[in-house]
């Protein structure tokens, strides 16, 4: 089956004073329809920019995405012409972004933010875009839509600016949708609300997702499969249940491993994966992770890793990928 | 909102009052009186002249009398225009004076936003460094300069427009109007563009274009609000500004103004005039810069008063 | 993508001083425009401290010597002497009493900038007094202190000045030099008020300070060896561009005759004087214009530098 989304070797660089920011520098992976996928990865990870270079919403300069493919239903997304990514932009791939209390304009009643996708997309008239945007107020949980639409963001709490920014990002009934950390700003009782927002509309429209987050708890809850990222690479993908219960790379055990445990001993240090992400415009040759990893060797150092097939569907980059697979120390 | 209103209002007028109590405690303790010439004059006339004018009253007596005829907005008349009672002076100088300020601002609103506009979206581009350029010069360059060189230059080499005095509200406001609204410009176009910037920086902007809108509709339909408050906001001291500069290019241009009436009439030691010019120009400046903040509060729904 | 972070100092506050600022510094020297203005300024204060004494000792020629020769006692054009012919004597003219331009514009240039500067300074101590201890304090009384001042803001400041110029003006050039600055000053202290309050605000609680007060540290020091230094950043953009903006005040209330008086002379003044003559005489006017304007222009170009360094997001791009 062809894949909804195919990104092959993207690389998006920042030109910054003196030196290149490599934020995303050769990831590859595929989206099926329907499916939901997860990306994780630390704060530097590039998980963040490979979602903005995905929706081109790069700002250039001081960024350009200098090579890969972005393969959309058929389309080379980066080969469209402005007018024609527009209108992909919100309508077939919509975007909600980690900030609710900053993403809205402040000066926009809600509902005239819904409306505005609809009108231009899908060319609604007044009357239309208004009752349409009112459902999917009430779609989105915000209680007495009716009345709330015509309210500002600033009248709504954190929670509540999240789904008016889904309620926009489904409008149009996009084939996919990419959250970008939807709920890091929020409590995590909100949390749960959100991801389960998600869950449903994708469950009701057949939407493919794209869940971006640092929270492997969320990642095990809601995708099908996992991508994860560290300074710019993919360094593993699986299908979720696969990478949590078989792992084929020590960054993904480290991160695993960093969960805390609530069964543990109160008292029991946390783990933490030593040192600290790289600074991705000065990498080292060879594995990016190799400063911090545990089974670190000289090739490790010297060679950068082959993305190794561990299994149908089970990639990993690292020299060792058999062997942590298999579950041989190092 | 309508509080706010209220309690602006009614702190106006003791604010006035205490402006022109300033004013007056000013000319009053200044050495020498209006009437000190180069000759002193002979004790009888100088009898008769403080007795005319109340000065032989104690000072408290001319003070309440004083702030007593503001209130009522009477102003007497004036020292130095013999028979002109200071309110047909304020009468006839004040659309001069609205016009051109008002006209001065207007044209540096219609220049200078689209010019910071411009110079915002096309960042670092020619574009930007000429707009800021010109208005860096705009900001330099003292009216007193501007003015008589473009006279020199527009009326008096090329005869395209009249040099000055005032004959109606006609070409006699352009020369005067460019001159003033200069500076205006200026910071008008900073403002915009370093408004428009931090706002086309901003996360709802990223929204806007994530949503598939045409870049002009992210400029005009959202980047517009944000970035024209800080122009709003400036508006209210501007108006403060406005004075300084209407005085000095009516002056350059000889129109019968608020403000050159304003410089004769400290020149010539006219009190009545004096505080009839400030007590007006005080509340004028604290109604409009009431106006200006309730504006505000109406393009800001996060604002609340 | 990862941004450095560098440990936070401790109460060491030196340390973050100087980081904070040889990094502004850099980027102030990348700046051309600014550096270059910033020779210019330089450039205007050399001549206009060193300029008079140069041409009276070389030409004799002072801001007020008056030609005793009655056929010099005319406006002569730059570089021009009588009957139209080249001459190196006035290389800006003569006003029409027959006095060095030059010499006038550079002794004009010396009192404008005098006055700019002092006015300048007086504004910051008293704003940076107030400020600092509005925002030190805090609570009901750092509200009452800004009350007043948005109170004094709404005043129609300049109004009074003119008035108290006008009326208290004084025949001699010291005491009126010095009413200027009192008057100029007491325009821009309450702004330079709020921005050393504010900075004073986000500075309070931060680390360094809390240290300082656990080791007993008495307020007024604090406020003195802590806050000030570090609030100085914006503080000294603003001063950069209070400058100019008090000079161009000084030479409107001069130019309206309240301002310098004669026998001194600053820019406002003389362009006074040449206005008068503009359609015959246009360099009486436009050699001091033009003078103030490159200086003013240099003044708000090192002001802009010095903002964008101490603040470089500005002119980031998006």
């Amino acid at each position: 089956m062809t894949p909804l989304l195919s990104v092959r070797d993207l690389r998006t660089w920042f030109d910054e004073e003196g030196r290149t920011v490599k934020a995303v520098d050769g990831v590859g992976f595929d989206v099926q329809r329907g499916e939901t996928l997860g990306i994780v990865g630390e704060s530097g990870s590039g998980k963040s920019v490979m979602s903005l270079s995905i929706m081109r919403l790069i700002p250039s300069p001081p960024g350009r995405i200098v090579s890969g493919q972005i393969i959309f239903d058929g389309h080379e997304l980066l080969a469209l012409d402005h007018d024609s990514m527009r209108r992909i932009r919100g309508r077939r791939v919509a975007m909600i972004f980690q900030d609710p209390m900053t993403s809205l304009n402040p000066f926009m009643r809600v509902a005239a933010q819904i409306e505005e996708v609809t009108r231009l997309h899908l060319r609604h008239s007044k009357a239309d875009a208004r009752a349409h945007a009112i459902a999917m107020l009430e779609r989105v949980g915000i209680p007495d839509a009716r009345r709330r639409a015509d309210d500002y963001p600033h009248q709504f709490s954190g929670g509540m600016r999240q789904r008016v920014m889904i309620a926009i990002a489904l409008a149009c009934g996009p084939d996919l949708l990419i959250a970008d950390e939807p709920t890091t700003a929020l409590d995590v009782t909100i949390q749960a609300q959100i991801l389960e927002l998600i869950r449903a509309s994708r469950a009701a429209t057949g939407s493919a997702v794209i869940l971006i987050t640092h929270d492997l708890g969320i990642v095990a809850g809601m995708t099908d499969r996992v991508v994860v990222m560290y300074a710019g690479t993919v360094f593993e993908t699986a299908s979720t249940p696969e990478l949590f219960a078989r792992p084929g790379n020590p960054y993904t055990q480290g991160l695993l491993h960093s969960v805390p445990n609530p069964a543990a001993e109160p008292g029991a240090p946390l783990y933490q994966i030593p040192g600290s992400p790289p600074d991705v415009a000065h990498l080292p040759p060879g594995c990016p992770f190799a400063p911090r990893c545990s089974r670190a060797a000289d090739v490790c150092r010297q060679q950068f890793p082959p993305f190794v097939e561990l299994a149908p569907g089970h990639h990993s980059l690292c020299h060792f990928a058999h062997d942590v697979y298999d579950g041989r120390s190092a | 909102m309508r509080r706010f209103i209220l309690r602006r209002l009614l702190v106006t007028l003791p604010m006035v009052l205490a402006v022109v109590s300033i004013t007056w405690g000013l000319i009053r303790l200044a050495p020498g009186n209006f009437y000190t010439g180069e000759k002193p004059l002979p004790p009888a006339i100088e009898r008769n002249l403080r007795e005319k004018y109340g000065l032989d009253r104690p000072w408290y007596v001319q003070y309440g009398r004083m702030l007593g005829n503001v209130v009522q907005g009477d102003f007497g008349v004036s020292l130095r225009y013999a028979g002109t009672s200071v309110n047909s002076i304020l009468s006839s100088a004040v659309p001069v004076s609205a016009a051109l300020g008002g006209l001065a601002y207007l044209l540096a609103l219609l220049i200078g936003i689209p010019a910071g506009t411009f110079a915002a979206v096309r960042q670092n581009a020619a574009p930007d460094h000429l707009s800021m350029a010109m208005a860096m010069i705009g900001l330099s360059v003292p009216s007193f300069v501007l003015g008589p060189t473009l006279v020199l230059w527009l009326a008096l080499t090329w005869f395209v427009l009249p040099p000055a005095r005032w004959e109606g509200f006609g070409a006699h406001l352009v020369l005067p109007t460019v001159t003033l609204s200069a500076i205006y410009v200026a910071y008008i176009a900073r403002l915009i563009r370093a408004g428009m910037l931090e706002v086309l920086r901003s996360n709802y902007i990223r929204t806007a274009r994530a949503k598939g809108l045409p870049e002009w509709r992210v400029l005009l339909g959202h980047a517009m609000r944000g970035g024209l408050l800080p122009v709003l906001s400036f508006s209210g001291p501007a108006l403060a500004m406005l004075l300084t500069g209407t005085v000095v290019v009516e002056r350059i241009f000889a129109l019968p103004g608020l403000g050159n009436y304003f410089i004769n009439a400290n020149l010539n030691r006219d009190e009545p005039l004096i505080i009839g010019i400030v007590a007006f120009t005080s509340i004028t400046i604290l109604v409009l810069n009431l106006v200006v903040d309730v504006a505000y509060g109406l393009l800001d729904p996060r604002v609340r008063y | 993508m990862r941004t450095e972070t560098r440990p936070t100092a401790a109460a060491d506050e030196p340390i973050q001083g100087t980081s904070l600022w040889s990094d502004a510094w850099k980027r102030v020297r990348r700046n051309r425009a600014a550096v270059a203005s910033l020779a210019v300024v330089a450039a205007m204060v050399a001549a206009s401290l060193i300029g008079p004494p140069i041409i009276e000792v070389s030409t004799g020629y002072t801001y007020d010597l008056i030609p005793t020769d009655r056929a010099l006692v005319r406006s002569f054009a730059p570089f021009r002497g009588p009957g139209g012919s080249w001459s190196a004597l006035h290389p800006m003219g003569t006003d029409i009493a027959g006095r060095d331009l030059l010499a006038r514009v550079l002794l004009g240039g010396r009192i404008s900038l005098m006055v700019g500067l002092i006015s300048t300074l007086v504004s910051l101590v008293l704003g940076t007094a107030y400020g600092a201890t509005a925002g030190y304090l805090g609570g009901r009384a750092d509200e009452v202190l800004m009350r007043i001042v948005d109170v004094l803001y709404a005043i129609p400041y300049m109004m009074i000045v003119i008035v108290l110029l006008a009326f208290f003006g004084s025949r001699s050039p010291l005491a009126q030099l010095v009413l200027l600055f009192v008057a100029l000053g007491s325009v821009s202290w309450l702004t330079m008020a709020r921005i050393v309050r504010g900075q004073v605000i986000s500075l309070k609680n931060q680390e360094f300070v809390l240290a300082a007060r656990a080791n007993g540290v008495r307020p007024v020091a604090v406020i003195a060896r802590h806050l000030v230094p570090n609030a100085l950043g914006p503080v000294i953009v603003y001063a950069t561009l209070t400058i100019p903006s008090v000079m161009l005040l000084e030479a409107f209330l001069s130019f309206l005759g309240l301002g310098v008086q004669a026998p001194l002379a600053s820019w406002g003044s003389l362009a006074a004087d040449g206005v008068q003559t503009i359609a015959v005489f246009p360099w009486q006017l436009l050699c001091p214009g033009i003078t103030m304007a490159v200086t003013l222009l240099a003044l708000n170009f090192l002001g802009d530098g010095l903002r964008d360094a101490f603040d470089p997001r500005g002119r980031r791009s998006p």
